[in-house]
């Protein structure tokens, strides 16, 4: 199978879970085993839009026990004899294989997948920043031997934007060393915020730059926060900035 | 244009270019000091790289887990991970 596979380099690869969990895109390619009309086979896959269940397949890394998955978009591209190209909008976790195997039993004649190509994953989609690696080699053969570094620079993306689909709050410079050291947030340290923040779900705490400092649980909702003079509002989880960046200005025990 | 502008910019930009939207609730307004931090996108290239993500498109036939090896291995890197299995 190939396509869209983020790789983090280093440090990244503290925050590149967080894309493991979200949406995906696939384009696949799946065989029947008898012939099938168009009518019928869009009658057909109309069954798989929505929520699904799926149990895992023998070849997987998971217990296989029938989960739920839900399927947000699902496209006939090609139907070609035997051949049916599809794009498919799934949630994380939903299994490609399954879904061609399924579709043939329904269809009555058996049907495998014969081809795999993920067009996106959260974040990363298959647009001008996907690069093979062929490309990745060249652009450290350009900066190592020939000192460009250019290349390199549209190789590799900057790690935020790795949480470009999660909720941000951009914080004051005097704030970010104390989440540096992993102290939760509070509220006068938020310059801004997006509406999404929500109570118990993930936030990328930024510097005012766009640095990724932490990201943290949020505590209260954005319009919460909006109302709030002071108060912890972001339990810190996970560190991405090293201390001593910014400097240490909150209050010292002398 | 100021450095918080410039910064909010890029923030905006890489998330709208994902296919996400911002919509901001101001609190306070404030700037930030050249003195210390970078702006994401003039990080020097060693600390670029230490702080990046590639957009790879995985070949067929090696395992993500290999291809990440050889991505740690290209680089010199003492760390590499990916975001999702793409199993061969």
């Amino acid at each position: 199978m190939t396509g869209v596979l983020p790789v983090a380099l280093a440090n990244a690869t503290k925050v590149i879970g967080n894309v493991i969990h979200t949406v995906k895109e696939y384009v696949m390619v799946v065989q029947l085993h008898g012939d099938v009309g168009d009518k019928e086979l869009v009658e057909a896959l109309e069954n798989f839009k929505g929520t699904i269940y799926q149990k895992p397949p023998l070849r997987s890394s998971v217990k296989r026990t029938i989960r739920k998955r839900t399927i947000y978009e699902l496209e006939i591209l090609e139907h070609n004899e035997r051949y049916v190209l599809l794009r498919v909008l799934c949630e994380a976790g939903t299994y490609m294989r399954k879904l061609a195997h399924d579709l043939g039993l329904l269809l009555g004649v058996g049907a495998h997948m014969r081809e795999l190509r993920r067009t996106r994953t959260g974040p990363y989609r298959e647009d001008e920043t996907l690069v093979r690696m062929q490309e990745v080699s060249e652009a450290l053969y350009l900066w190592r031997n020939e000192g460009d570094e250019r290349y390199l620079r549209k190789v590799v993306l900057p790690v935020e934007t790795a949480i470009v689909h999660i909720p941000k709050i951009m914080i004051r410079d005097t704030a970010v060393d104390a989440i540096a050291h992993g102290a939760n947030l509070a509220v006068p340290g938020i310059v801004r915020l997006t509406k999404d923040v929500q109570p118990g779900k993930l936030v990328a705490i930024l510097t005012l730059k766009g640095e990724l400092v932490a990201l943290g649980q949020a505590l209260k909702s954005a319009e919460e926060i909006a109302r709030m003079k002071k108060g912890i509002v972001v339990k810190t989880k996970r560190v991405y900035m090293k201390t001593g960046v910014y400097p240490p200005v909150w209050r010292k025990n002398k | 244009m100021g450095l918080a502008e410039k910064g909010l910019i890029f923030i905006d930009k890489i998330t709208t270019h994902a296919g996400f939207k911002n919509e901001w609730i101001v609190l306070r307004e404030d700037d930030t000091s050249p003195d210390y931090g970078i702006l994401p996108y003039e990080r020097k290239i060693e600390e670029h790289i230490r702080n990046g993500v590639i957009n790879l498109d995985k070949p067929p036939g090696p395992t993500s887990h290999e291809v990440v090896a050889w991505i740690k291995k290209m680089f010199g890197l003492e760390r590499a991970g990916h975001g999702g299995t793409l199993e061969p």
